[in-house]
């Protein structure tokens, strides 16, 4: 025997619930087409666009490269050829890392990025810089090396005379691997996530207008905010 | 030119957009961008490889420098090194450093206290069995008063300076008044050449070890560290903050910290470190509040880098008024 079909009204939840609340929200939020759009403004044609998306998947390689060293354990890239091959591929991706990172931020800045509400788009990226390079360092003192005992015994100085060295001692290996492993890569990996949502939501900052052109056509820009931009 | 539009017209005009608009796979650009960077960094990986200097030992250390090593020692002993001098968070014998009324090292307290004679020379010396020689003059010298441990350490000291290597990596220091403290020295550094005194400074309470404070400190006091730091082009003075050893690309990021190190007043201050990280501090927050900073903010609508990045953009504005 089966069981009747629920009707259509039985499937949706009462619209008080919490779980439709926080649903509508996210939908409100987000709609699926501005996460997702399979359109950008026709300004969007230049190759410095490509060094956010070069980021993250620089950020990418860098954490399933690290999955596979921290699966292994700290001493395991020390001893066996494959370890040592992805230490120095999570190495070279650290510095892909930067290195579109660094170009994708001046970019930004040199195209006022922050204008039209996105100063918040603005600081999440700076902030995921700045708490990326705790990241890298943590790795650098990570490394049971030389260079992570020259480093550590180096850089002790700078961070005991903030007086952060009281909870956050770069000699302590055990300290250095949780925060590398998993403390810091939560937060830049958060970081990145918000950073993208705003992206997402308040759309890419439109070209700054020229006088002689907004004087030609002074409702050029009128209409349509930006961050409805996915149709 | 748009610099002559105000900062409130630019950020209003920023908030729409009801241009052209042209298909775009975001998907696909990531994945594309995933591979790009895959290829790329494997690439690098073999041509390159990465660099991987074997660790030093306070047992290397102690062979091929016998006499820096019994010479930090003896400064570990009478509290002249650089750890027993640091302050805090080791320990109350400096003051740290400051910059105006900022004491943030003082404040913060000792949270990792190291008493440099008790666990860099006593507590070794303790664990050595079977040798009474060593526990009677480490007794001799304990019970000396202060005074006569001074004379003896400073005697030594100055004897280390002529001091040349023995049979068996042992220290030959001229005669002299120096008390127990050879007999002392002599022990810990057979100790530390036997490989002894790496896993006693790591001893704690328990079994498994992770905290490399003591041992770390104790090298960093000592001159092997630093030689090998220098072949390797990682002093400070060599801009080593950002470099790693062999020819590698190392910390490139942390080139403007390291440029601070370079110039003055930071490089002769005894607080340069604290006036590096506060310099460091007040750019950063700047450059994250750029959005909110007249004048910075601006820049951009000043360096016309923008008229090459949206060039297209400009280009068929100006054809869909008619103009050149």
């Amino acid at each position: 025997m089966t069981e009747p079909a629920p009707s259509p009204a039985a499937k949706q939840p009462a619209p008080s619930s919490w779980t439709a609340r926080v649903r509508e929200w996210g939908v409100r939020a987000m709609p699926p087409e501005r996460l997702l759009p399979d359109s950008q403004p026709a300004y969007m044609s230049s190759w410095i666009y490509i060094f956010g998306v070069l980021t993250i998947a620089s950020l990418t390689v860098i954490i399933g490269s690290g999955v596979v060293l921290g699966l292994k354990g700290p001493a395991w890239w020390h001893y066996t050829g494959v370890g040592h091959f992805f230490n120095s591929i999570h190495l070279w991706a650290v510095e892909l890392f930067f290195f579109c990172m660094v170009i994708h931020l001046w970019a930004k800045f040199f195209m006022a990025a922050w204008r039209g509400g996105r100063s918040r788009t603005w600081m999440t990226g700076v902030i995921s810089f700045l708490i990326s390079i705790v990241a890298a360092f943590t790795g650098y003192v990570s490394q049971q090396n030389f260079d992570s005992q020259w480093i550590a015994t180096q850089a002790k100085d700078g961070i005991n005379a903030t007086g952060a060295g009281a909870f956050f001692n770069v000699l302590n290996f055990g300290q250095m691997y949780s925060y590398h492993l998993l403390l810091l890569p939560v937060v830049v990996v958060g970081l990145v996530v918000a950073h993208i949502l705003l992206v997402r939501r308040n759309g890419i900052v439109p070209p700054l207008p020229l006088s002689d052109l907004v004087k030609a056509r002074p409702a050029a820009d009128g209409g349509e905010r930006a961050a409805s931009q996915a149709r | 030119m748009s610099k002559r539009l105000s900062h409130r017209e630019l950020d209003a005009a920023a908030r729409h957009y009801d241009g052209p608009y042209k298909p775009y796979d975001l998907v696909k650009e990531l994945c594309v961008a995933l591979v790009l960077i895959t290829v790329l960094s494997v690439a690098l990986a073999i041509v390159f490889s990465s660099p991987d200097e074997p660790p030093s030992t306070i047992a290397q250390w102690s062979r091929q420098m016998p006499v820096d090593f019994v010479t930090t020692a003896v400064n570990e002993l009478d509290g002249t090194s650089g750890t027993a001098g640091y302050g805090p968070p080791y320990n109350h014998n400096g003051p740290g450093q400051h910059a105006a009324f900022l004491h943030l090292q003082k404040w913060l307290g000792v949270s990792h206290p190291i008493d440099t004679a008790a666990d860099f020379v006593y507590q070794p010396l303790s664990t050595i069995p079977d040798v009474p020689q060593v526990k009677i003059a480490t007794a001799a010298y304990q019970a000396a008063p202060a005074k006569t441990q001074a004379a003896w350490t400073t005697a030594y000291g100055n004897a280390l300076a002529k001091a040349s290597v023995g049979p068996g990596n042992t220290v030959k220091a001229p005669p002299g008044n120096y008390g127990p403290l050879p007999t002392m020295m002599g022990a810990l550094l057979a100790l530390a050449q036997s490989g002894g005194l790496d896993g006693d400074l790591l001893t704690s309470r328990q079994f498994y070890q992770t905290d490399y404070t003591k041992p770390l400190l104790f090298m960093a006091d000592g001159g092997l560290l630093a030689a090998r730091a220098q072949a390797q082009h990682l002093l400070g003075t060599q801009w080593g903050m950002m470099n790693e050893t062999g020819s590698y690309p190392g910390q490139v990021w942390l080139w403007l910290y390291t440029f601070w190190y370079q110039i003055s007043p930071y490089n002769s201050s005894a607080n340069a470190d604290l006036l590096v990280f506060l310099t460091m501090g007040v750019l950063s927050l700047a450059l994250l509040l750029i959005p909110f900073i007249p004048g910075l903010r601006d820049i951009p609508r000043w360096v016309p880098l923008y008229r090459y990045i949206w060039r297209d953009h400009y280009r068929a504005q100006r054809r869909a008024l008619g103009q050149r």
